[in-house]
């Protein structure tokens, strides 16, 4: 059973096609990166996939559950870190966890809300209300609720937009460690040295199509642009990734 | 340096169930309301007190009407007034402030099911309309007699129609895009409403046209139907009001769920 099954997925707003037949699987225990300029519909295949938005055509399943028809079990399997920064001004930052987890049924979880806070550094913020925090911090809480009951397959839509290096650091040996831990990550991010580091492998969308999908290596070695010899490639990585990526959105039409 | 705990694999883990979010959602939206009750239940406590002091002392010399005072008469309608004008405020201003700011995400990730985030926006405005209607009784009972004929009806039609317009308030709530559409429907639709509807009268003072068109308003209903637990008299027979109450919140409840079933403006 795939982490994730999305099968010929279409969706448009009026005249724009935002996904146009979009087919991925990721399998349980992947770091896979879902890359592509903006507008390209990653967001609007998140959004699908947590039933934010509901596809024109196509089906697709968490662990199994058609986000549709099996909507509960399917959130269940599913955390999502939203890409704006938005929080609830009349909460502390325990409080929001313990109503998120309590939304999924976990009334008696502060163990585990303790442990996301311990590894977020979110403990010594514990009480403050959510309006008092840094941009950074609401962030944290961001990841920390979609952990909040741990699901399996946790979607990460550009977590590191805007936050300084600590965070990113402690965000990523967290998400690490979760991904060891078997948990299936997928990850949307403009900083290419990210998704070339942490995930094995990757899928490019543009204009809602998927135009790359291929593991990083196969990519790396697959689409080097010509000219360039490997030696030139090899010690920088974000310039791999990068130089890839835009050679492979140069070339789809 | 700090040792790091190993995380229990997720195959380790017991198997994922659905369990209830709905007391989590409940108690979240009483927190809300509760973490600015000087906002929420103690302003509209202190209108409806001025609307006694006012109107009370003002038609003092009014005749009796059901046999008591004015003042006894206004009281059972400003608290039934206060229950219902509140009750619909949580849902609706809840649900603007979640659309707009966005943080009503957090609650459609969760696998609610229409049926849990109905009953528990309801519950939540029924508890903040019966808290400030309970308050408002408390305060205002000092300045009147006040009879219990049929405790009961009280009980009842304050459930009932802060039922009815938390429900009210959740359509209200989903529909409008902006501050500006709630305001709208509160000041023109729900206010006029509830302040036509007997509040501050016996319908029978009214001209016929005026008492023809009351009949149509079913806030009407609810305030008469309240104010009969208090007199044992009424404009119109409780069982009347009941079935008019109970047909208004069959209808009402039937859209909010099917809104929220659909995604109504919520999801795209």
């Amino acid at each position: 059973m795939s982490a994730l099954s999305i099968r010929a997925v279409k969706k448009s707003y009026g005249d724009l096609v935002a996904l146009d037949g979009v087919s991925l699987e990721v399998e349980q225990g992947e770091f896979f990166g879902l890359l592509g300029p903006n507008g390209a519909g990653k967001t609007t295949l998140i959004s699908s996939m947590a039933g934010l938005c509901t596809p024109n055509s196509g089906t697709i399943e968490v662990m199994g559950h058609d986000v549709q028809k099996d909507f509960r079990m399917a959130r269940r399997q599913l955390g999502v870190v939203p890409q704006e920064l938005v929080f609830d001004p009349f909460f502390t930052v325990r409080e929001t966890l313990t109503f998120q987890s309590g939304y999924f049924g976990l009334n008696k979880n502060d163990d585990w809300i303790d442990e996301i806070m311990a590894n977020l550094d979110l403990t010594n913020k514990a009480n403050a209300n959510m309006r008092s925090l840094s941009g950074g911090m609401k962030r944290r809480v961001l990841v920390a609720q979609a952990l909040v009951h741990r699901p399996p397959v946790i979607i990460l839509d550009e977590p590191t937009a805007g936050v300084d290096v600590e965070l990113r650091q402690s965000l990523w040996q967290f998400i690490s460690r979760l991904n060891q831990a078997g948990h299936t990550i997928v990850l949307t991010t403009h900083y290419l040295e990210e998704a070339e580091s942490l995930c094995g492998r990757i899928a490019m969308l543009k204009q809602g199509r998927v135009v790359a999908l291929d593991t990083t290596q196969n990519l790396l070695a697959k689409h080097r642009p010509p000219g360039m010899p490997p030696k030139l490639l090899g010690d920088d990585g974000a310039a791999d990734l990068e130089a890839v990526f835009v050679k492979i959105m140069a070339e789809s039409k | 340096m700090e040792q790091v705990k190993p995380l229990i694999p997720v195959n380790a883990l017991p198997e994922a169930s659905i369990q209830s979010g709905f007391f989590a959602l409940f108690r979240k939206e009483v927190r809300r309301f509760y973490s600015v009750a000087f906002q929420t239940v103690a302003a509209p406590i202190l209108t409806a007190v001025l609307y006694l002091l006012i109107f009370g002392h003002v038609l003092a010399s009014s005749p009796k009407i059901y046999g008591y005072e004015y003042a006894s008469f206004l009281i059972p309608g400003l608290v039934m007034m206060s229950i219902l004008q509140n009750a619909f405020a949580n849902t609706s201003s809840s649900l603007i402030q979640s659309k707009i700011t966005g943080n009503l995400v957090f609650i459609l990730l969760a696998p609610l099911s229409h049926i849990e985030f109905f009953a528990a926006y309801v519950s939540a405005a029924m508890i903040r309309g019966l808290s400030v209607g309970f308050g408002v009784f408390m305060v205002t009972i000092w300045f009147a007699k006040i009879p219990f004929a049929a405790p009961i009806w009280i009980f009842i039609f304050a459930l009932l129609g802060s039922a009815l317009l938390g429900s009210m308030g959740l359509i209200a709530g989903i529909w409008a895009d902006k501050f500006d559409q709630l305001a709208a429907s509160q000041n023109f639709i729900i206010m006029p409403a509830t302040m036509l509807s007997g509040v501050f009268y016996s319908i029978h003072s009214l001209p016929g046209f005026w008492l023809t068109v009351s009949h149509f308003n079913p806030f009407f209903y609810m305030i008469d139907g309240f104010r009969y637990g208090f007199f044992g008299d009424s404009d119109v027979s409780p069982y009347h009001s009941l079935l008019v109450l109970l047909i208004c919140m069959s209808l009402v409840s039937w859209l909010a769920l099917s809104m929220l079933k659909k995604g109504y403006k919520l999801r795209h």
